[in-house]
């Protein structure tokens, strides 16, 4: 069937566009197919307002049994391949069953709309959100045209800010005292700590700080786990010796990162963690662990 | 194994200059167009190779240059990046996204250079995260040279006083805080270098790091270079801190280098208002140190400035220096117990010095000194340590130089106990040294105290030491000492007559130690100036107060008597003779007639007992004739029979030419032309004759012996002595005996037997030619000579 849909072509060219299209800020979104297009970007609570063109190709003409618009929040979930969930779902109907003759535009509104989630590219789950236009047909496929754009939130600097502090070690061995200056940080922040170094016995030879994120996808029995390393940043060169205080700073903006997000809609978790590492000279590896939440500040542009 | 790590080595180097010029090249070609995230990206992999392990220091250091230089390049682009309107506040972000902190940091480095260039933040702020952000590096090699590369690029960016950088208030402060950090981190990198890597290597690894000491050094440069740190800063902040980082290091090497930088690169005044503190830190540093060395260097320091301008002395003063340096040294001392000798007596070496320099007018200081000295040579014997010797030889010589007179050093107490530890062969060329210097300086010594003293000081001279008795000692060099000895004898003077004969007892008790092979070289001085005394005393003979005078020439020649005979019994006749005869001459001079009588009487018998060599004999007689006849003190009676005496031994005299001369030269002892009494024509005649006897049974001998006549010479001597006489109005001399003599010498000359002497022609010529000449110049003389005939 769908090379049919290949080999016909559809009678009709349909265009998506914002009003505001021109003066809103693109970002960049990467495809299925790998490319990246550059899509029109927004946050929760947003109207989202444009219209819909239909222009049938030369003179041809096409039937419907009517011509929708839905606004769609979806998950997709690798694993679960096919199945999207759809946790926003709005529909606007643009015309009455007839028959297009010629280019027609339909605008359409969708006042407010609740986007509560971001737009997700991750390993196992895609979160998007697209415009759907439908134009339904009678025997034949519907006409079926999508949009994709992005939504992200921002979120006000968090009143309550710690500092992350811990004294770990290896007994006899390693005893260490980190501090990272926050337990929250935005997309754009810079990381700025240090490292105490308390008991040295063994020969270091260099440790660095990484920056993983952990993606868990599904739920119960049926929970992957995805972790990736997104930065690895050398802190120290050769070996610290007692009383040694080894500063942090790590700008952030080099990596993408995105907020943390937990439990969206029971689907998936992103969370980001600090690493630090040190690495022996036989590469033996010790490192500590500490989760960190990032939110996205509104950039004053 | 070793030479394949230096091939190795080699190969490495050389892989990392070519991945250094690659990513250089493409680096320059980002540059080139303009492309900030290209010129970011190679230029971090560029000083990806400076994060090598491999590589000893002295290879780093190759590959370190030429990033460096590369990195000046990056420099200047940063500067126009900025010029084009980038945020350098950006830029100093941006090149922190590097995710290896070898090449972030350098890069940092570099763009906050330009940072503080631009002025958008004070220079204080930068420097502070730049010095900070380093920690990161704790590879010791690798810290360093970023270190290093920091305060090299921010030398010149430091918010001093009058610089472009300085901000509102104590910025200076910021600046010191800045540079001391790096120092501070980079000693501790420096020392931390040692622990690294397997114990075998640690020789290796010790001249590695001593190879990059100057890195270190170079902030301690830097700090002295800020003209903002006044007196009081240095005091309250630079110095302490400093210290700190170098006393708690408890590394020898760090230690020794450090202190030494301190002292070089800081003004002199500031260690002279901050010796306490800078003191304070010997005693604590690592016991083997060489601390000698480094307080040595800081007391030359001081004493230069010192002698550099009398206005700064009162400071030396004011702060008691010298008592500070002097506790110090106990101090270093007593922490450092292994110290060898040698350390000790350069420690004290320089002290002296010092405080020569700085308080010549404190010889108690420059006792102390000495006494200290002592006490710690004190139980050690004699000093094998060839190094150690020759500083006490300095140490002792220090003073002399300096006071250019022994007198000063005499005063020193403790001068000669120094000495007593020297061994003999260096004791002797200290008192060498001694005599020298009053040579050289002419100092009179005038009190018999002083020549007490002295004598003690140079007593390696004076007598065998120890008893032992060393035959090794080179005959030539001998002479030469004991010849010093004597010229000393000669400074020894004072105008008073009393103090005078102590002296003189003083040095005769001495030498009269000395032992047979010096008392020929040290009792002529003696003598002599026994003798110039003697004359003093005549000179004012009238005592005016008419006391009992301790000192009188009779004294003195009774001494003298005593030491003669010392020398007689050595034996040395001939000398002791001639020193009998010179007393007899003095003692006529003082009208002594029994002296001088028991003078003559002791030459007699050492003649006649002593002298056996027939040419020394010669020599004595003409010597006995000669004083003799300037004898006036002696009565008739004493006379005739040391005349007679004289005249006997001349005709006793072996040979016939000797015999001839000594008696027609006892002719004298007959006719002394300024007293009336003494001339006595017929025995002056009696003599003569009896020399023309002789001379011809000379003659006669030759003739008999060799075949032909001797030469005339011994007629024509005879004939100058009756044409002296005839002169002089003896009556007994006539023109006769004149006439017939000049007969027999022509008769003589011209006999066919006769052996040509051309000397003894001239001789008569030339007496002939005077004959001549008198009679030309009339008058008394010219009608005398007139009957001659020639």
């Amino acid at each position: 069937m769908n090379y049919l849909v290949g080999a016909f072509k559809p009678p009709c060219n349909v265009f998506i566009s914002f009003a505001d299209g021109r003066s809103r800020k693109q970002v960049p979104l990467k495809k299925e197919n790998g490319k990246t297009v550059m899509v029109a970007l927004f946050q929760s609570q947003e109207n989202i307002v444009g219209e819909v063109v239909i222009e049938p190709i030369h003179g041809k003409k096409v039937e419907h049994n009517g011509v929708k618009i839905e606004l769609l929040g979806q998950i997709e979930l690798y694993f679960d391949r096919g199945n999207f969930y759809d946790f926003t779902s709005l529909v606007r109907e643009l015309d009455i069953p007839g028959e297009l003759y010629e280019r027609k535009t339909y605008p359409f509104e969708f006042s407010t709309v609740e986007m509560p989630y971001e737009s997700y590219n991750g390993v196992n789950v895609r979160l998007r959100y697209i415009l759907k236009v439908t134009i339904s047909r009678n025997f034949v496929s519907n006409i079926v045209e999508c949009q994709d754009f992005v939504v992200r939130n921002y979120t006000p600097p968090p009143s309550i800010n710690n500092s992350i502090k811990m004294e770990v070690g290896i007994e006899d061995c390693l005893h260490i005292e980190f501090e990272y200056s926050k337990s929250k940080y935005h997309l754009k922040d810079v990381i700025i700590g240090k490292i105490y170094f308390l008991l040295v016995r063994i020969k270091l030879k260099n440790m660095e700080l990484e920056i993983r994120r952990r993606e868990s996808t599904g739920s119960g029995p049926n929970t992957y786990v995805e972790t990736e390393t997104l930065a690895k940043f050398e802190l120290m060169d050769g070996a610290a010796v007692r009383g040694e205080s080894i500063p942090i700073r790590l700008f952030l903006s080099p990596y993408e990162l995105t907020p943390t997000y937990r439990n969206i809609n029971n689907k998936f978790s992103v969370k980001y963690y600090l690493n630090l590492v040190l690495v022996d000279e036989e590469d033996r590896r010790y490192f500590k662990q500490q989760e960190i939440t990032m939110y996205r500040l509104l950039e004053a542009s | 194994m070793i030479a394949d790590g230096v091939e190795d080595e080699e190969k490495w180097l050389s892989a990392g200059i070519a991945g250094l010029q690659q990513n250089a090249f493409y680096m320059h070609r980002a540059l080139d167009s303009n492309n900030l995230r290209d010129a970011l990206k190679y230029s971090a992999q560029m000083l990806s190779e400076l994060r090598t392990s491999r590589l000893s220091p002295h290879k780093y250091y190759e590959l370190y240059m030429r990033a460096f230089d590369e990195l000046r390049k990056l420099e200047m682009f940063f500067k126009e990046e900025t010029r084009r309107g980038c945020s350098i506040i950006d830029l100093y972000e941006l090149v922190q996204h590097a995710g290896n902190i070898l090449p972030r940091l350098y890069l940092l480095c570099t763009v906050g250079s330009v940072y503080i260039k631009s002025k958008e933040a004070p220079a204080k702020d930068v420097l502070k995260d730049l010095v900070e952000m380093c920690r990161g590096i704790q590879h010791p090699v690798r810290g360093l040279f970023l270190r290093s590369y920091l305060a090299q690029v921010s030398r010149d960016k430091l918010p001093d006083i009058g610089s472009e950088y300085e901000g509102d208030a104590d910025t200076v402060v910021d600046a010191v805080e800045f540079v001391l950090q790096n120092f501070t981190e980079m000693n501790k990198l420096w020392v931390r270098m040692q622990h690294q890597g397997p114990a075998r290597e640690k020789e290796k690894r010790e001249k590695e790091r001593s190879e990059l000491r100057d890195l270190v050094g170079k902030n301690l440069h830097v700090l002295s270079q800020i003209e903002g740190i006044d007196l009081d800063m240095y005091k309250d902040t630079v110095l302490p801190r400093v210290l700190e980082q170098v006393v708690n290091c408890k590394d020898e090497l760090a230690q020794y280098y450090l202190m030494d930088c301190i002292i070089q690169v800081f003004p002199d005044e500031y260690h002279l208002q901050t010796l306490d503190v800078l003191l304070g830190a010997f005693p604590q540093l690592q016991p083997t140190v060489d601390i000698k060395t480094v307080l040595s260097r800081l007391m030359e320091r001081l004493s230069n400035y010192a002698a550099s301008s009398a206005d700064v002395l009162p400071e030396f003063l004011q702060v008691e220096a010298f008592s500070k340096l002097n506790n110090a040294i106990g101090k270093v001392i007593e922490a450092q117990p292994d110290m060898p000798i040698l350390g000790v007596i350069t420690l004290y070496s320089s002290l002296l010095t010092f405080t020569l320099h700085v308080h010549p007018d404190r010889l108690d200081y420059a006792d102390q000194v000495l006494g200290a000295c002592v006490r710690k040579l004190s139980g050690k014997g004699k000093l094998e340590d060839n190094k150690a010797t020759k500083q006490i030889v300095a140490l002792l010589s220090a003073p002399l130089e300096k006071y250019n007179d022994i007198v000063t050093a005499l005063k020193l107490s403790n001068y000669p106990r120094v000495m007593e530890y020297l061994d003999s062969e260096t004791n002797k060329v200290m008192a060498t040294v001694i005599i020298q210097s009053i040579m050289k300086n002419k100092t009179r010594i005038s009190t018999a105290d002083r020549v007490e003293a002295l004598f003690e000081l140079i007593k390696g001279l004076i007598k065998d030491l120890d008893g032992t008795f060393d035959d090794e000692v080179d005959e030539d060099d001998f002479k030469e000492e004991q010849n010093s000895v004597a010229r000393l004898i000669q400074m020894f003077y004072n105008d008073d007559t009393e103090e005078m004969f102590k002296i003189i007892c003083t040095v005769r008790k001495h030498i009269l130690a000395g032992g047979p092979k010096r008392l020929p070289f040290t009792v002529p001085p003696l003598v002599f100036s026994s003798l110039k005394l003697v004359r003093q005393l005549q000179g004012q003979e009238e005592n005016p107060f008419g006391e009992e005078e301790s000192t009188t020439p009779k004294k003195i020649f009774q001494l003298l008597n005593q030491t003669l005979e010392t020398l007689s019994n050595i034996p040395a006749p001939e000398l002791a003779l001639q020193l009998y005869l010179q007393c007899a001459e003095a003692a006529n001079d003082c009208d002594l007639e029994p002296v001088a009588y028991e003078f003559f009487t002791q030459a007699y018998i050492l003649y006649e007992e002593e002298i056996s060599d027939s040419r020394a004999q010669v020599t004595a007689i003409h010597l006995i004739i000669g004083t003799l006849q300037r004898m006036h003190v002696f009565g008739v009676e004493n006379r005739d029979t040391l005349t007679h005496k004289a005249t006997g031994y001349s005709a006793k005299l072996l040979k016939k030419p000797d015999q001839c001369r000594a008696v027609y030269a006892c002719s004298h002892l007959f006719w002394v032309d300024d007293q009336d009494n003494m001339k006595d024509g017929e025995r002056v005649l009696l003599c003569l004759k009896r020399a023309l006897r002789i001379a011809n049974a000379a003659q006669q001998m030759s003739n008999a012996a060799r075949g032909s006549t001797g030469s005339v010479t011994l007629f024509v001597e005879i004939l100058n002595k009756y044409l002296y006489f005839f002169e002089k109005g003896n009556p007994q001399v006539t023109v006769a005996a004149i006439q017939s003599l000049i007969e027999l010498i022509t008769t003589e000359m011209q006999s066919d037997s006769s052996t040509p002497d051309p000397a003894a022609d001239a001789l008569f010529a030339s007496t002939l030619r005077y004959i001549e000449f008198q009679k030309q110049k009339g008058g008394a003389v010219g009608e005398k000579y007139e009957p001659i005939k020639v």
